[in-house]
């Protein structure tokens, strides 16, 4: 194990009842890297992601972030993290966009520590990169869907982490933000040399603005770099994917 | 009642309880309303019930030493909110069903000890619907030092509390220990409802918590603010509620309560009038 590598999964087998979703999968994710995972409805990326967070508990393998297993991973603050599900929250809930931005750095302040200046300032540029500053003191509750989802990108980047693991952030995001959130990802990437994991179904942008890729379905099927998963036949991509090849080609 | 209050001893007493638990009530109740956990307060109040009936119980049977009941009630409370805890995991997809559980447990038990003892005097009666002329100089004291363990708690893990209520999955994923806090937080939930009872009553404990927290959802910008207007709100209803209640002969609980529904119903009705 390499300090090199910000995660690293190791022969990891998952079930929730009696069937794996997950079969023994291996890989790795060097630091600045930014790893594209793909795969179906139902292949396990959500569950994997998990299972990296420390959400879930593999029954088989090993997991490591910055070289140290999860079970003994105190610095939970250097990862950031947008779920699938972000805004599935309880929208009567009476917070507002600043207010939900800043507790992205509960963890990272620890406890009995309060917000000061600095903490502030790091809100508001959170805040300002998703452009939702005209919307900083409205109810979360009260916007559209796909802010929703730009406020919760802010919470995840607020505290400035070394990792950064999204799933599915963009869904429900129009064309322009998702554009400006893909800029936003490769400058967090290639100048601040944060790692990215992306959980997506938009293949075209993995071929374009990633490093790596990794195409799941219960089995690892593929993993490397970008330029090789572009050079991969249409036939092997169709194993993996089944029929939902056809889907998926109309994207490119 | 302000004249009143420099001659009698049981009126500030009851107005200095009074005061503390419109604060402590509704600034617990903001998170316990957004984390949708506001039957918690019902389940906890009825099992307070069975442990101030044991205790008077015990008082009149054994003759043991005459403790304060508020002890007992305490004691049983933070008991019954470590069981639904315990409940909640075991029946993992059917959380809410812990909360039916502890509360006919809360209800079966105070009968019985109830009817053991062949009923009781206006004791018991002053526990189900509050009085004032009941809290005592001691209950004053238990009082004080529940809202200050409460207000010292709040104070120092706000943010940890905020993001366990908006956001559980998150909060694990981040590493805080969720747990832990949600632990403390559900033990001060049980002294709250301890505290509180002397003042509106057992069956009226929850709806402290809880009506001036929706009325402050209504009209809140953010979640700070959500807590300052509860607290606010309860205030107004408890102060006010006392006063009423004294000059008019009612009971104090009622009263309070009552005015939380005015509050409650005034902030929907300012909503929709100012919406046109
Ligand atoms: N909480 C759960 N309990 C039982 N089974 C589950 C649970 N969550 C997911 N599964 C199952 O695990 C499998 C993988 O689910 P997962 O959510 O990881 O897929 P995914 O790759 O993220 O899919 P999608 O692209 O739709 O987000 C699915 O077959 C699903 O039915
Ligand atoms: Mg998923």
């Amino acid at each position: 194990m390499t300090k090199e590598e910000a995660l690293k999964v190791e022969h990891v087998s998952f079930r929730y009842e009696k069937e794996n979703v997950l079969e023994d999968v291996t890989f790795s994710v060097p630091k600045g890297a930014f790893l594209g995972l793909v795969g179906p409805n139902g292949s396990g990326k959500s569950t994997l992601l998990k299972c990296i967070l420390g959400l879930l508990k593999p029954q088989q393998g090993n997991i490591f972030l910055f070289g140290t297993p999860i079970s003994e991973f105190k610095e939970w603050h250097r990862v950031g993290f947008v779920s699938q599900k972000a805004n599935s929250f309880n929208t009567g809930f009476p917070a507002t966009v600043e207010e939900v931005v800043a507790s992205g750095l509960t963890a990272k302040l620890g406890l009995f520590r309060f917000f000061t200046r600095k903490e502030k300032d790091a809100v508001k540029e959170a805040i300002e990169a998703v452009g939702m500053t005209k919307f900083q003191k409205q109810n979360i509750g009260e916007l559209s869907g796909g802010q929703q989802q730009r406020v919760f990108i802010a919470r995840a980047i607020v505290s400035k982490p070394e990792l950064l693991i999204l799933d599915e952030p963009t869904v429900g995001v129009d064309v322009h933000h998702v554009q400006n959130f893909y800029n936003m990802l490769e400058e967090l990437n290639r100048h601040l040399g944060i790692t990215l994991v992306l959980v997506t179904h938009d293949v075209g942008t993995i071929t374009e603005k990633v490093t790596h890729v990794a195409c799941l379905n219960k089995h690892l099927y593929f993993h490397g770099k970008a330029a090789e998963f572009a050079e991969l036949q249409a036939d092997d991509l169709s194993a993996f994917y089944g029929h939902h090849l056809h889907v998926l080609s109309h994207q490119h | 009642m302000i004249e009143a209050m420099f001659q009698y001893e049981f009126l500030r007493n009851a107005f200095f309880a009074g005061v503390l638990i419109g604060l402590v009530a509704p600034l617990l109740g903001v998170f316990i309303v957004v984390r949708r956990l506001s039957l918690i307060a019902d389940a906890l109040s009825h099992v307070t019930l069975a442990g101030i009936a044991a205790s008077l119980l015990m008082e009149k049977k054994i003759g043991l030493l005459s403790w304060n009941p508020l002890y007992m009630g305490m004691g049983f409370s933070v008991a019954g909110s470590l069981l639904i805890e315990k409940l909640r995991s075991v029946y993992k997809h059917y959380q809410e069903l812990a909360i039916p559980i502890i509360l006919s447990g809360g209800i079966g038990l105070s009968v019985i000890f109830i009817s053991l003892a062949n009923g009781f005097n206006t004791d018991l009666f002053s526990y189900l619907f509050g009085s004032v002329s009941a809290v005592s100089r001691q209950d004053v004291w238990v009082i004080v030092s529940i809202a200050i363990v409460v207000v010292a708690t709040i104070w120092f893990l706000y943010k940890e509390l905020f993001l366990l209520s908006f956001d559980e999955e998150y909060a694990l994923a981040s590493g805080i220990r969720a747990r832990a806090i949600h632990f403390v937080f559900i033990v001060l939930v049980a002294l709250v409802i301890a505290a509180s009872m002397r003042i509106v009553g057992i069956l009226l404990v929850s709806s402290l918590m809880t009506l001036p927290v929706a009325a402050s959802i209504r009209v809140a910008k953010g979640f700070k603010q959500a807590i300052a207007y509860s607290v606010f709100f309860g205030e107004l209803s408890v102060i006010a509620g006392l006063f009423l209640s004294y000059e008019l002969d009612l009971a104090p609980g009622g009263t309070i309560v009552m005015l939380s529904v005015c509050i409650l119903l005034i902030t929907i009705w300012w909503k929709k009038w100012k919406r046109g």
